[in-house]
């Protein structure tokens, strides 16, 4: 309150006089290096208004001597990049799948492309290491539902499975429960005959002989009698060991009950054939390839 | 006596109070009524049980009390710290569960199971639960209680609008509970730190309409000559937030018997809007209002004048119309104009210096006073905070630079960033204040225990430490990975690889957040054995007697 002026006896500063519930202030200068520094970052600002875009007109904006255009220059860089690619890459346009995988060269170029493509289009469903989960088939092992070649793996990848393509594949899996084919006691006697073919044990009392009855009239067409599967049709091969959805008596009998018809994509749009003939190349080189 | 009864009737904040709350009551029947929406309908139940009880509370009060309040006691200003109570003890129970949220989402990062498989424990769900539950919740409720007792004192008046000050720590409270479960609920807007539907936004606009009235009234009916720093912070705080709500949350909703909205922005106008306003809440509401706080409780704990008045007068206003500009810093190389990214990059370059005259009055004002930092470590919390305010303050103007935002955007840097401003500096500063403020309002000589603070200091210092190294590495890694091209003109490293480098990071964050929340749990046993177990302060020479809550 007391407005004449005060000296603390601490610093020996002048202090201003006011006072709030007893606090005080004193009466320092402004650092000298805080004002300077202050001083510089504002003559940095202006002299980068300078330089670059800066300031809003009224129908434009004030562009900077420098002419910089960060539209221009990703712009830039991804062209180069793609010149980049291309030129390391020409090879791999006219050549065969398995040329590609013969010449030392482009074979480094495919695998590299098809890691780097592999990562960001496929690992989401696939696993990063085509591993695989229930229902994404894995692509290491060498069981493959439309075969495993070159060009068969080629082909998925243009094309997908039940895709939104012309060309893709089809294969369709009746759900025979849901569509009211099957009834509940059926389909498990059919599920459990399914078990035998892989030399599983069935569940007690489970009617065998229904379940091979109802198997040969309505899976057999497709899966073969002895389950073997076609890859003609995609149709899963049900003596082996390997499940995508489950081999367990109710992983079966859901797959009988409601069909199954997992969608992989078509790439031909999306991604350019150099990088689709590198995935197919990457994926036969996973482990399973034919 | 029976004259002063005789005279009794409703005064202007009750009536308007009661009408207040009796809208909020009709509006609250119409919801009920009329919306499809159970999450809705909830929110409607939970406003009519609120607004009634409010008008009853009201009510009464009105029977209970003899006559007015006098603004005087004995010739000492009869201080309403009601309110002020109240407000901080949200604060620890907002603070206590934002920090416990946050701790379960860092988990869930490290440990994606924990989101449990339920829509209401999902990371999308929680994360603005914890984000508006330590921001709002937590520092709202310690910038309300702290600016209405620091008000008061430094303008040595009672708080003006009568009841008003009680509406507007129950109503921003009542705010946060219709955030929070709405959230949960999965009503959002989708604006980052502006989550709350239309509704919630509404209510919110009425209390800090009133919280500025009351602040400027108090200000207004002031007993001393000068305005006091502090207050020129919460009145930049108070008055800039109420800007940034109101034009960021310009909503349509799809009906008034829906939680629904749409945002009256489109494009790159809402994106500007956004950053607009999530910049400057961190600028007015983290900054601005939380330099207050520090303008009042350091030179008071300090027990020494602020270092420069010259330094306070030029870094405030260089402050707040420096501060207002850098919110395209957060969206650069975005589809917002080069011009306005460059505009945003300078002056946050610009913003360092007045950011940092703030830490230099702090940190000077302990000259001739470092000794206590030995001694008491209420002081060090708030000294440390200065500092971790100084270097996130530094940090920000770096991060802003296009170069290297190129690396740290949308990385965890941002994330360690953020913390290192949020833990060290408004947490810091806040506890500090906390440990002032409770002994002071709860009439005590000291608080319970010195050592248990002290405790708290390290503990959670040494988590700050942990959570926001982990996020500098883990955040950089991030950056250069994703940058990461081979020799042959490919990517490096997909989008899972970086995930799965980032997971040791994101546990020793976890573990970082685990001691933090710690700390805090050691101040609220504090803070209530204070209350329950303090002896009596005796009449200390500068504090009147406190009027009972009423």
């Amino acid at each position: 309150m007391a407005h004449d002026k005060q000296v603390d006896d601490v610093s020996g500063v002048e202090m201003t006089g006011h006072e709030w519930d007893g606090l005080r202030e004193l009466n320092n200068p402004l650092p000298r290096w805080w004002l300077w520094t202050f001083y510089v970052t504002c003559a940095w600002a202006v002299v980068y208004w300078v330089l670059m875009p800066s300031w809003p007109l009224l129908d434009d904006y004030l562009r900077g001597v420098r002419g910089h255009s960060q539209r221009a220059v990703v712009m830039e860089e991804v062209a180069a990049l793609q010149a980049q690619r291309a030129t390391a890459g020409a090879g791999l346009q006219e050549v065969s799948l398995e040329e590609i995988q013969q010449t030392p060269d482009l074979l480094q170029f495919a695998m590299a492309n098809g890691a780097a493509a592999f990562g960001d289009n496929c690992a989401a469903c696939h696993g990063s290491g085509g591993q695989g989960a229930t229902g994404y088939p894995n692509l290491n092992d060498d069981v493959w539902l439309w075969g495993g070649t070159l060009d068969e793996i080629h082909q998925t990848l243009l094309y997908g499975i039940r895709a939104e393509h012309d060309e893709t594949r089809m294969g369709d899996m009746p759900a025979f429960g849901r569509d009211g084919i099957l009834n509940r006691q059926e389909i498990r006697a059919t599920a459990n005959h399914v078990l035998t073919l892989s030399g599983q044990e069935p569940e007690e009392g489970a009617d065998l002989a229904l379940g091979e009855e109802l198997f040969v009239n309505n899976c057999a067409a497709c899966h073969g009698e002895s389950g073997e599967g076609m890859r003609e049709l995609g149709s899963a091969n049900l003596a082996d060991h390997e499940w995508l959805y489950g081999g367990s008596l109710q992983a079966v009998m859901a797959s009988i009950d409601q069909g199954r018809a997992g969608v992989m994509p078509a790439w031909d749009a999306r991604l350019d054939p150099v990088t689709i003939k590198s995935l197919a190349v990457y994926v036969h080189a996973l482990g399973g390839g034919e | 006596m029976t004259h002063a009864q005789a005279a009794k009737r409703f005064s202007w904040d009750e009536g308007g109070i009661i009408a207040l709350l009796g809208l909020t009551t009709l509006f609250c029947l119409f919801i009920v009524a009329k919306t499809h929406d159970s999450a809705f309908a909830f929110h409607g139940w939970l406003g009519l049980i609120a607004s009634i009880g409010g008008i009853f509370a009201v009510v009464n009060g009105y029977q209970n009390r003899k006559g007015e309040q006098p603004e005087e006691v004995g010739g000492l200003p009869n201080y309403q710290m009601g309110p002020v109570k109240l407000g901080t003890f949200f604060s620890v129970f907002w603070g206590i569960a934002g920090f416990a949220a946050g701790l379960y989402i860092a988990l869930q990062l490290a440990f994606p199971a924990l989101n449990l498989d339920l829509p209401w424990t999902t990371f999308g769900r929680l994360r603005p639960l914890h984000t508006s539950a330590v921001i709002f919740a937590f520092g709202g409720n310690v910038l309300i209680a702290t600016s209405l007792y620091v008000v008061q004192r430094t303008c040595r008046a009672r708080t003006a609008g009568g009841l008003w000050p009680w509406f507007v720590v129950w109503g921003y409270n009542f705010f946060i509970v219709i955030a929070a479960t709405g959230y949960l609920l999965g009503i959002t807007q989708s604006k980052e730190y502006a989550e709350p539907e239309w509704y919630a936004d509404l209510w919110l606009t009425v209390v800090w309409v009133a919280y500025l009235l009351v602040f400027l009234g108090t200000i207004w009916k002031r007993k001393e000559p000068h305005i006091y720093v502090a207050n020129w912070f919460y009145l930049a705080f108070i008055v800039t937030i109420a800007m940034l709500h109101i034009v960021n949350n310009l909503t349509l909703p799809i009906s008034l018997t829906e939680p629904k909205s749409y945002i009256v922005w489109s494009g790159v106008q809402d994106a500007m809007t956004q950053w607009w306003y999530g910049h400057n809440a961190v600028g007015f509401f983290l900054t601005a209002g939380f330099l207050a706080i520090m303008y009042y409780f350091i030179p008071k704990r300090a027990e020494r004048p602020v270092y420069s008045y010259r330094l306070s007068i030029v870094h405030f206003w260089s402050l707040i119309f420096i501060y207002i500009w850098a919110g395209p810093h957060h969206l650069h190389y975005t589809a917002v104009p080069q011009w306005a990214q460059t505009l945003g990059m300078t002056f946050s370059i610009m913003l360092w210096m007045p950011s940092w005259g703030g830490m230099i009055n702090g940190l000077m004002t302990l000259s001739g006073a470092w000794d206590k930092l030995r001694t008491d470590p209420v002081l060090r919390m708030l000294v440390v905070s200065v500092a971790f305010y100084g270097m996130s303050t530094f940090e920000g103007p770096l991060m802003s630079v296009r170069a290297v935002n190129s690396l740290s955007h949308y990385t965890d840097w941002t994330i360690g960033h953020v913390h290192s401003g949020a833990l060290g500096w408004v947490g810091y500063i806040s506890f500090g204040a906390l440990y002032c403020l409770v002994p002071w309002l709860w009439n005590k000589r000291e608080l319970y225990s010195l050592k248990l603070v002290a405790w708290h200091f390290w503990i959670s210092t040494i988590g700050i430490v942990l959570y926001i190294t982990s996020m500098w590495v883990s955040g950089i890694m991030q950056g250069l990975m994703w940058r990461a091209y081979t020799r042959l003109g490919f990517l490096e490293y997909s989008f899972i690889e970086t995930v799965e480098a980032m997971e040791p990071f994101y546990v020793i964050r976890a573990l970082g957040g685990a001691l933090f929340l710690i700390g805090a749990l050691i101040m609220a046993y504090n803070l209530w054995m204070t209350v329950r177990v303090g002896e009596e302060a005796e009449e200390p020479a500068a504090t009147p007697a406190l009027q009972p809550a009423e």
